[in-house]
């Protein structure tokens, strides 16, 4: 997975659980937070999300890495190819 | 004890059968039922009165998918009787705005649909949602609601089974006469379409009705009825002390006359006809009214076999044979039975009466069981009828809790 597929999949989760936000013009390097409506629940739904949909753990103290876009890609690429190595 | 006037000053619903009161009431007196197949999980296609109204008309996406269906329904119900009231909300003090819902239950929705979701992970509890416990607290309806309006005033919900929707208005009035709020919304509603426990509960009660045609299976006083249809709705209404709506010259649909609330103290599912006549005996004994003043009866009945005799036996005693001008009906016979929102939905129906002096029927009746033959009942078609000045709404639920509430032709 490159770093824009993971990007995609962060905002694919997005879409679901803010479905009134436009996500046409999110800034990658900018947190999610200053730019959607996103309360703390969301970003647990976030969490829960690749949890479900892709078996990827994110700890309560790394939730920060999902901030933004670009932090996000960073941080859960490799988890992703990780997962997709073992497979 | 002098009590403060209280009037009946906005309505917002959604029935089976229509999402608004005029779109209610013109079904009520065309025959019009709402009953539907729906799929429920576990157990397949059911009868069921189902709401069609839009959620999307109030709330944003994201607050559907947040809340609940009783939150949302409590949403659109409240900013409907806002809009009906005439009222500038903005203009409110908000923190004097109570809001009291009625709910026969409230959380099985949520957890079902939890212990579903975990169960496709082996039931690792770590795929439970965070959302759980603010969807399934009891305040949950009303809270979503104080969240939509910015009202900072009491919220909460009052468990009543299915005398509920009676309770969230009696319990309105008790809190304006007391001077605890200035304004209230209250009323009852329902999801409970969307838990198969209900269904399979009633069910296994052998109170779940059948019938080849879902518009005529629920039939009140039919000798062939066999059960209850579940339904969802909500009902919520704008209420006020008189000075108060008169000095803003708002429409008023009715003043509250009366109500009583009992419990039967006898057993977990069985109605009990004599604590049910003392419960309307109390309302209209507070409401200074003879029975034979009563013009409308809406009765509870929900076409269980043994339940509706039970009542037609309360109203009997009560009522006898010396009312000529007391006419008696059921809504649940059009849109299934609502629970939470049973009591509130049915008085709405009733209301338009005071003004078109018309009494809507109770439908699917073929033949009427001689031992639910009330003088009085009107059956399958609409009566007019020369006057129409009171309302006595009946809503019981299990565990025996009772509700009668009256409503009069608002003279100032």
């Amino acid at each position: 997975m490159t770093k824009d597929e993971c990007k995609k999949v962060v905002l694919d989760i997005i879409a679901d659980i803010a479905p009134d936000e436009d996500l046409s013009n999110v800034k990658p390097d900018v947190r999610l937070r200053d730019q959607l409506q996103l309360d703390s629940m969301d970003f647990l739904d976030i969490v829960m999300e690749l949890r479900k949909r892709h078996g990827i753990e994110v700890p309560e103290a790394e939730y920060q890495q999902l901030a933004s876009l670009d932090s996000s890609a960073e941080y859960l690429t490799p988890k992703f190819n990780a997962l997709a190595a073992k497979s | 004890m002098k009590h403060a006037r209280i009037v009946i000053t906005g309505v917002g619903l959604t029935a089976p059968n229509g999402n608004s009161l005029t779109e209610f009431r013109k079904n009520l007196l065309t025959g019009v039922a709402g009953i539907e197949r729906l799929d429920v999980r576990y157990m397949g296609s059911l009868l069921a009165g189902v709401c069609h109204y839009d959620p999307l008309k109030y709330q944003k996406k994201k607050d559907v998918r947040v809340g609940t269906r009783a939150g949302s329904i409590s949403v659109y119900c409240a900013r409907e009787a806002l809009a009906d009231s005439g009222i500038d909300f903005t203009t409110v003090p908000k923190d004097r705005v109570g809001i009291y819902i009625g709910c026969t239950e409230h959380g099985n929705v949520e957890t079902e649909n939890e212990i579903f979701n975990i169960s496709k992970f082996n039931y690792d509890t770590k795929y439970w949602s965070h959302y759980h416990n603010p969807r399934t607290v009891a305040n949950n309806p009303a809270g979503e609601t104080s969240l939509h309006l910015g009202s900072t005033g009491p919220a909460y919900t009052i468990g009543a089974a299915c005398a509920a929707g009676n309770m969230g208005l009696i319990h309105a009035a008790q809190m304006l006469r007391l001077g605890e709020v200035d304004f209230a919304i209250g009323g009852g509603v329902s999801e409970s379409i969307h838990t198969f426990g209900i269904f399979a509960g009633f069910k296994s009660q052998n109170a779940l009705a059948t019938h080849e045609d879902p518009k005529r299976a629920s039939r009140p006083f039919d000798l062939a009825r066999n059960g209850i249809v579940v339904s969802e709705g909500g009902c919520l209404y704008t209420l006020e002390r008189l000075e108060d709506a008169q000095a803003r010259g708002a429409k008023i649909y009715a003043e509250i006359a009366g109500y009583c609330v009992n419990s039967d103290a006898s057993d977990y599912v069985l109605p009990n006809p004599a604590r049910q006549a003392e419960c309307i005996r109390k309302a209209l004994a507070q409401a200074g009214l003879k029975p034979a003043d009563i013009h409308i009866v809406n009765t509870h009945a929900t076409a269980t076999p043994l339940g509706d005799i039970q009542e037609c036996e309360a109203i009997r005693a009560v009522f006898g044979e010396g009312c000529p001008d007391t006419h008696i009906n059921n809504t649940k016979s059009f849109i299934g039975h609502c629970m939470g929102a049973a009591g509130a939905l049915e008085l709405a129906g009733n209301l338009p009466s005071f003004n078109d002096l018309t009494v809507h029927p109770t439908i699917n009746v073929d033949n009427l069981d001689p031992l639910c033959a009330l003088p009085g009942l009107v059956l399958n078609q609409p009566r007019q009828v020369a006057k129409v000045d009171t309302i006595l709404n009946n809503s019981f639920g299990m565990l025996g809790i009772n509700s009668t509430l009256i409503v009069k032709r608002f003279v100032p």
